[in-house]
């Protein structure tokens, strides 16, 4: 299995949504191919005509009745919000430019 | 008066509901050690004096009322009514942290409770507080935790194990007789492993994942630690069954044979006799601690001289635990850890103003360097050109653990017996810095998940002084048969020397000198800097 550039230790920081430091990439760079090393041992086994399994008690899906019932208030879904706006999340703006509103 | 901290929780039932003892002293007594005890330990994030008081009067209420209503109203409360009980800190009580361990949960208050809260406090059980872990149970040595490492009373250098060490270590230390615990590779069965006391990983589906800080949804699982086989049967009693909050909680019928376990020694011997038990060659693996060994090998061996028949069989895929665990248990984590990103709860930095600078620098300084790891692994794993070489691979490998699991049920067995961990408790520091090590400390365990079974750790003895637990695995929902073979062994070693010892430095822990687990890591750190052999 490929081992992991500095550059891809980046790219996944980056899809993973974690800012990191240069000391962190540095030291993951190393890590994480000590880690992947351990994976090899995979690659010995024969699993081309294996089922994958996702998860391991055989249940069907198990559906509730569909009735309204309380669930959390919005005062109780906003009590950890850093900032709030009325009965909203204050979120950042994900969209550019004044007119971020604006339909797409 | 006795120390009622010495008590097992089923002595505190038969006290409670004769009107010996009040939920109110039990629950001071408990509160008070805790307290004092904290500071050389660190097992608890949190001690919720005010609110346990409140339930403790609660509980006195309902056991007084019941009293004078009669035997059969006594019957119809739960044995856990007015007994203290500490909880992981990543299971949610309603109006109080839940951190997990973690700096981007630091001052988050749940707003409502998990399912294994909200059936606690239906029983009457008496909240104590939250206890110390690996953050977001990553780790096997309680060392992760963003708020300091927890002490092992054996031994207030080492670790607990983990990532539930700090429940491992207060129940241990006479802080509470019952915890709550997650294992996701081992968290409940290594920490109990390490401190001495009894802790079980019911069947994936046992008990409900709602409200619990999740890591990998589909190894998880909720479970008890207790210092003897009764008192952990008693708590998943409470916190067991189907529940329509969480999809993947099975509906299996819990058995109230959990609650009556036999009390005396001979007949608990009994469970033992007739018993087919298999020994898996592949568990006693390299590297591991000779002395380990020795204790397990014992410990089967009082078994056979008890009356089961012993049986070694072989579970080929062992080998592949690890790699497969290691890639499975990071791809969930880092599509769970996708939600904290500073905008609902926890952690959030909105210093720069710019959308991705802020959602980087809150996730990158909310999370520790272990949980980043495992974030970048999970997520590496499962980007585009690598999933069919890493998660979907390792799913398939999932598949040939569970297979080898399911042939030996096949075969007719009632159970497995093996190490819990290849090592007894090791010295805060000494792995911290070498992930792969640390992850080692967990092949014996794992694989358990991965199949999705059963699995306990229970007190087999000591080596070097510490303590070394016999695990024994089940097929699925068969946690009442592991008890009661628990149980049995509970019963043939009742005189064994090692039973009934406090651990080693427990004392140590009322000295207002002794130094605190943060401490303790900053000179073993010196100590280590200073060159091999050094370490004391």
């Amino acid at each position: 299995m490929a081992a992991l550039t500095r550059a891809d230790v980046e790219h996944v920081a980056h899809l993973a949504r974690l800012g990191l430091t240069e000391d962190e990439l540095a030291r993951l760079e190393g890590e994480l191919n000590h880690i992947l090393d351990q994976y090899t041992v995979l690659t010995g086994l024969d699993t081309d005509h294996i089922a994958p399994t996702a998860q391991t008690i055989e249940l069907a899906n198990i559906l509730r009745d569909d009735v309204v019932r309380p669930s959390l208030t919005v005062e109780e879904a906003l009590s950890n919000a850093p900032e709030r706006s009325g009965s909203h999340f204050v979120v950042p703006a994900i969209l550019g430019g004044e007119s971020a509103g604006g339909g797409a | 008066m006795t120390d009622l901290t010495r008590l097992h929780a089923h002595e505190m039932t038969a006290l409670l509901r004769k009107g010996e003892i009040t939920s109110r002293q039990l629950t001071e007594a408990h509160l008070d050690v805790a307290e004092r005890q904290n500071r050389a330990l660190n097992a608890w994030l949190v001690i919720t004096r005010k609110e346990a008081i409140a339930q403790a009067y609660a509980a006195d209420r309902r056991l007084t009322q019941a009293r004078k209503s009669g035997a059969a109203a006594l019957a119809q409360l739960h044995p856990l009514c007015g007994v203290p009980v500490g909880m992981k800190d990543l299971v949610s009580v309603k109006g109080g942290q839940a951190t997990a361990g973690s700096k981007i949960l630091k001052g988050y208050i749940a707003p409502f409770d998990s399912t294994v809260a909200a059936r606690l406090r239906e029983t009457g059980a008496v909240f104590i507080g939250k206890t110390n872990m690996d953050e977001f149970a990553m780790g096997s040595s309680t060392e992760h935790s963003a708020y300091g490492p927890t002490s092992n009373p054996w031994s207030l250098d080492r670790v607990p194990g983990g990532s539930s060490g700090g429940s491992a270590a207060a129940v241990a230390a006479y802080h509470i007789p019952i915890g709550i615990g997650t294992d996701t590779g081992g968290s409940i069965r290594q920490p109990a492993c390490m401190c001495g006391v009894v802790g079980m990983k019911p069947t994936y589906g046992r008990v409900s994942r709602f409200g619990i800080v999740a890591f990998a949804s589909s190894l998880d699982q909720i479970g008890p630690f207790a210092r003897d086989v009764r008192d952990a049967a008693m708590l998943l009693h409470a916190v067991a069954g189907r529940d329509e909050r969480d999809a993947t909680s099975a509906p299996v019928p819990v058995p109230s044979g959990l609650l009556s376990l036999a009390a005396g020694d001979d007949e608990a011997a009994g469970y033992l006799r007739g018993k087919r038990i298999a020994l898996p060659r592949e568990y006693f693996v390299a590297g591991m601690e000779p002395g380990v060994a020795a204790i397990v090998r014992e410990a089967v061996a009082t078994m056979e001289r008890a009356g089961a028949r012993i049986e070694e069989v072989s579970l080929p895929h062992t080998d592949y635990g690890l790699a497969s665990y290691y890639i499975v248990a990071p791809a969930e984590a880092s599509s769970n850890l996708a939600r904290f990103d500073g905008v609902k709860y926890g952690h959030n930095d909105r210093s720069s103003g710019e959308f991705i600078t802020d959602y980087l620098r809150t996730r990158g300084a909310g999370f520790g360097p272990e949980v980043k790891r495992r974030i970048m692994l999970g997520t590496y794993a499962l980007s585009a050109g690598y999933y069919d070489a890493y998660y979907l691979k390792a799913q398939k490998v999932r598949t040939l653990i569970k297979s080898d699991f399911d042939k030996v049920w096949a075969a007719g067995f009632d159970a497995i017996c093996a190490p819990v961990s290849p090592m007894v408790a090791f010295p805060i520091g000494s792995k911290v810095d070498d992930p792969v090590a640390m992850y080692l400390t967990d092949a014996c365990t794992l694989p358990v998940n991965m199949a999705g079974l059963p699995g306990m750790s229970i007190p087999a003895g000591l080596s070097d002084g510490l303590p070394v637990g016999l695990q024994i695995i089940g097929a699925p929902w068969s946690e009442l048969a592991m008890l009661r073979l628990a149980r049995g062994f509970e019963a043939v070693t009742a005189r064994a020397p090692w039973r009934g010892l406090d651990p080693a430095e427990l004392h140590l822990t009322d000295d207002p000198k002794t130094p605190s687990p943060i401490d303790r890591k900053a000179r073993l750190a010196r100590a280590s800097a200073s060159g091999p052999g050094e370490q004391a």
